[in-house]
């Protein structure tokens, strides 16, 4: 095969991103599929804000209100939230540790295609009956009451987008132990690169809990079982610990790979080294740590006991330190910098004061007593939208903006990216900050309406008002990201010009094989290092020019996850429809069989000869 | 455009400001108005818990405007390199030990709260006859009701909660059919009524209702149960103790009596045939009733929990449940009276009726 770049048909690109096992296509493929359900999940948000706009509104009925904010919930968090991220990790760390793709390629097109089977098939539930309906945390005595599949979509989904993403987590996990490029430390890794892999050991930890719950929940509600039937011996309350020793990592899945993406803007448009290296990599370590003993602070009403919320109040109010230093070593990269506000360093900029509001609200939820009275409160739901929204969809944008020429050669529009900026902040914190007032005025979440005058209707209306802000913010990013695609301006090596680690180190396009000879790392901020030094190539070269190994692309992940898709109508319908077991079988079937043949047949991948990549000039430098 | 930010930073400030000063809400909804010891604790906690955050928050907001305004490229001039510092341990031990200062000021209180709220001890205790000394209140969520039991004084009534005031009254709290939660804002924290277990809390309230808007608290219920969660409400009435005692006195003495004036009596005859059957309206006895208890109905300040306490609501609700509590259990008309819908007279004979149920004088 040929490293020279074709031009192809529409359906041979097709074929190709189907099959691809390339990090970099997979990374676009995240990015398309993630972006798409941010929008879902958008639109969701709105009606949400326009049924909740005035008291006694009809906009929507109460049990689609209900399926509404179930799907919002969980598209953010599941479908367009850790995706997106999954799709910058793809998309940044193997060029970051100076890698040619990840560890295992064919696992990394395995979890995208299940990602995408379980987010289709959870959102087919509009069509066929009704989404689930008990809110994304699910709590078994409502989820297991909840008549129709609206549930079973649920449980079914993201039991198969779960899978992904595990084996997303455990393919970085390997890839960064393994495939650092000579010279390239661990203490010389860029943050980015450090927060996948501590997000990623979190996947590998907080997934199984859940895995294991929605099990229970499959079991129960569509196979007979009874381990949420409290009148059967089981108990509601071990859903909400399952639920939560997943969800409350998740949280910081989510933020860490954020809180990465800031820490490699900061020093790029500060052009100031990352203060405080060791800090931040040692408070990474920590939060991930003590994300996973703090879970039961969202069940301080359940009746654990004075004992178990003291502990765990203590425990949850010991994260805001390494945080702390976090904000503090973000500051300290400033100082004494030259800043410059770019897109992106203006919404790195925004993510400080926003996550720090939500930072605090989060440690007046740790004391357990004040909890009594916030939780399931709108207070909540503005304390968890400071630091999901300030902090993972600012980082998210950020990271948009910052690493989509790094991604596609071209760059975003800056103007447009500022006008989304500040149309997106604005409205963030026009919609949020007023919702912790109305918890405190006794206003409790997931209300379908409310009745007039309890002191809630001007803020509930002002709330509106801004997330028609936000929503003003996005479609003009849509325009940015089309405009920028149709026109198509190349812009080259290290766009931004003050780019510090490996990946802007390379020539642009990025070669599908990344590196033609593996660097030699010689400090934290290599290219920044080359670049002083006046090494006009970028990089110094632990290798010479050589047969490169790649691995073949694949159509059997498409096909495994399909047959999982499959299955799962199956069992959606079991008990119910006579083809039930026949389609879980043919389902399971399909999926077998396709991982029989991938591991029967032997597939060695190809080399890239010499030969050839001393004629490919790999893009313009 | 940072001016932009530090503007914005301070109208939120102030937007803060307004809240609290204007008012914290309604006195008988807010968190920010406590009616009672606990809620007073859980206040005090919000207040430290703020004061220290805002701290932190000054520290940072200073320490931001500053780098931001100050080391702005156009201010260090287009091709300066800065210098690149590795960190400090001096700043970092700073901003490591500082925070847990802080928080261990936080967690103190938290600690010593969290066990004196969980202290249901006096729930037990008896007087020299052996009688319970405290008020202790079994609540009962359903879907979308509220039942309380009253077992030392063996009365039972549903939605509209009875309390005294001056002493720490207990309630045992646990869900007939899905998880809910019980809180009443201006009394203190929520806790969960769990399908599978007892929970146990006080609350305290400090006077009458009386005074109050409409006369009560209002209750909530703060887990998602279902379409109706939004309109599970309920009301607390808040009485001397005098008038607590007299309120149980009339309450053990109700019964079904014959109400006044023909159109009373024949709604009574509808209610027996139709309603009587998931309806007591005496109350005295205890839990168990399949729909509210309706000895009180005409004392109310809410039909269905959350419609104003009107005639015409009362028929509405009755003639069409679902429209107005979306999943709720109570049958349509049609199912209870022998296919037929209730005609307008019907209604205004049941409306009648209920109205004239009430055990206050």
């Amino acid at each position: 095969m040929s490293s020279i770049a074709q031009k192809k048909g529409f359906g041979a690109t097709l074929w190709d991103y189907l099959t691809t096992v390339d990090h970099k296509k997979i990374a676009i493929l995240y990015l398309i599929t993630g972006g798409f359900f941010f929008i879902v999940g958008g639109i969701e948000a709105m009606l949400i804000r326009i049924q909740l706009a005035q008291p006694d509104n009809d906009f929507v009925s109460a049990g689609m209100f209900n399926q509404i904010i179930t799907m919002h919930g969980t598209t953010m968090i599941f479908l367009a939230a850790m995706p997106l991220l999954l799709g910058f990790m793809n998309a940044v760390m193997p060029l970051q540790i100076g890698a040619r793709d990840v560890a295992f390629p064919f696992l990394n097109s395995l979890g995208f295609w299940l990602f995408f089977f379980g987010g289709v098939f959870l959102n087919l539930s509009w069509f066929m009956g009704g989404a689930p309906d008990a809110g994304w945390t699910s709590y078994a005595s409502l989820s297991l009451a909840s008549p129709g599949h609206g549930i079973d979509f649920y449980a079914l989904g993201l039991f198969i987008s779960g899978f992904g993403t595990l084996i997303g987590g455990i393919n970085f996990l390997v890839t960064i132990i393994n495939m650092r490029a000579p010279g390239m430390t661990y203490m010389r890794m860029p943050l980015f690169t450090w927060t996948t892999f501590v997000a990623s050991a979190l996947i590998l930890f907080a997934f199984p809990p859940l895995t294991v719950g929605i099990v229970f929940m499959i079991v129960d509600r569509m196979f007979g079982g009874n381990f949420f039937d409290h009148t059967m011996g089981g108990n509601t309350i071990i859903w909400e610990h399952l639920f939560w020793i997943f969800g409350h990592p998740e949280v910081y899945i989510l933020i860490l790979p954020a809180f990465g993406i800031f820490s490699e803007i900061f020093p790029t448009f500060a052009r100031k080294r990352l203060f405080g290296y060791s800090a931040m990599v040692f408070a990474t370590v920590l939060i991930g740590f003590l994300g996973f003993m703090v879970w039961a602070h969202h069940m301080f009403t359940v009746g654990m006991g004075p004992t178990a919320n003291a502990i765990f109040a203590v425990a949850t109010m010991a994260i805001a330190v390494p945080t702390g230093v976090k904000i503090f070593n973000w500051l300290l990269t400033m100082w004494g910098g030259s800043i410059v506000f770019t897109t992106p360093m203006l919404y790195a900029v925004g993510f400080i004061p926003s996550f720090v509001a939500g930072g605090v609200t989060g440690v007046m939820q740790a004391a357990a007593p004040l909890d009594y009275q916030l939780h399931d409160s709108y207070f909540i739901v503005a304390h968890f939208h400071y630091v999901i929204v300030g902090g993972v969809v600012l980082g998210l944008l950020a990271g948009l903006h910052f690493y989509w020429p790094l991604m596609f050669n071209t760059m975003l529009n800056e103007k447009l990216g500022k006008i989304t900026f500040w149309l997106f902040f604005i409205g963030f914190h026009l919609t949020f900050f007023i919702q912790h007032f109305l918890g405190l005025l006794g206003m409790p979440r997931r209300v379908f309406t409310y009745v007039a005058d309890q002191g809630w209707d001007s803020y509930n209306m002002i709330s509106s008002i801004g997330a028609i802000f936000m929503a003003a913010g996005v479609i003009v990013l849509v325009v940015n990201i089309i405009m920028t695609i149709v026109k198509n301006e190349k812009v080259g090596r290290d766009p931004w010009g003050d780019g510090r680690t490996l990946e802007w180190a390379l020539p642009q396009p990025v070669p599908f094989y990344n590196f033609k000879q593996t660097p030699l790392v010689r400090g934290l901020d290599t290219f920044w290092i080359e670049k002083q030094e006046g090494n006009k190539e970028g990089m110094t070269y632990a290798e010479p020019v050589g047969d490169i190994h790649m691995p073949n692309n694949s159509f059997v992940p498409v096909v495994i996850s399909f047959g999982l898709f499959v299955a799962s109508f199956g069992a959606l319908y079991n008990g119910e429809k006579s083809w039930a077991v026949p389609v879980i079988i043919l389902g399971l079937g399909i999926t077998f069989a396709s991982m029989i043949h991938r591991s029967l047949k032997d597939d060695h991948g190809y080399h890239v000869h010499k030969e050839d990549l001393l004629d490919d000039k790999g893009g313009k430098h | 455009m940072m001016k932009g930010i530090k503007k914005w930073r301070l109208f939120s400030l102030l937007t803060a400001l307004m809240v609290f000063l204007s008012g914290c809400g309604e006195e008988h909804l807010s968190t920010l108005t406590p009616a009672g010891q606990v809620g007073r604790d859980q206040l005090d906690l919000m207040v430290l818990s703020t004061a220290i955050m805002v701290l932190v928050i000054i520290v940072v907001m200073i320490v931001y405007v500053l780098a931001i305004v100050k080391f702005r490229r156009s201010k260090v001039g287009e091709n300066v390199i800065p210098k690149q510092v590795e960190g400090s341990h001096k700043l970092e031990l700073i901003w490591t030990i500082v925070p847990i200062i802080l928080l261990l000021i936080l967690t103190v209180p938290t600690v010593v709260s969290t066990y004196k709220l969980a202290d249901v001890s006096g729930m037990d205790t008896v007087d020299a006859k052996g009688n319970k000394t405290a008020v202790t209140v079994n609540v009962k969520a359903n879907l979308y009701w509220w039942e309380f039991e009253y077992p030392d004084l063996g009365i039972v009534t549903a939605q509209e909660l009875v309390v005294p005031t001056q002493e720490k009254v207990y309630f045992n709290l646990k869900a007939a059919d899905v998880k809910h939660s019980f809180w009443i804002p201006a009394a203190g924290g929520k806790l969960d009524t769990n399908v599978d277990n007892l929970n146990k809390f006080y609350l305290t309230f400090d006077n009458p209702s009386e005074s109050l808007q409409d006369g009560v608290f209002y209750g909530k219920c703060a887990e998602l149960c279902g379409p109706s969660h939004a309109l599970m409400d309920f009301k607390v009435k808040s009485l001397d103790r005098d008038d607590f005692d007299a309120w149980v006195a009339d309450m053990k003495a109700s019964k079904e009596e014959t109400p006044e004036g023909d159109v009373a009596q024949q709604g009574q005859e509808i209610f027996n045939t139709s309603c009587i059957a998931c309806h007591a309206v005496s109350g005295a006895g205890s839990t168990g009733g399949v729909g509210p208890n309706l000895a009180t109905f005409g004392d109310r300040n809410r039909v269905a929990g959350f419609m104003e306490h009107t005639p015409e609501n009362i028929k509405a609700w009755i003639s069409n449940p679902e429209k107005h509590k979306p999943g709720n259990l109570m049958p349509e008309p049609k199912e209870i009276n022998n296919g037929k819908d209730f005609t307008d007279q019907e209604l205004t004979a049941l409306t009648e009726y209920l109205m004239g149920l009430s055990v206050e004088e």
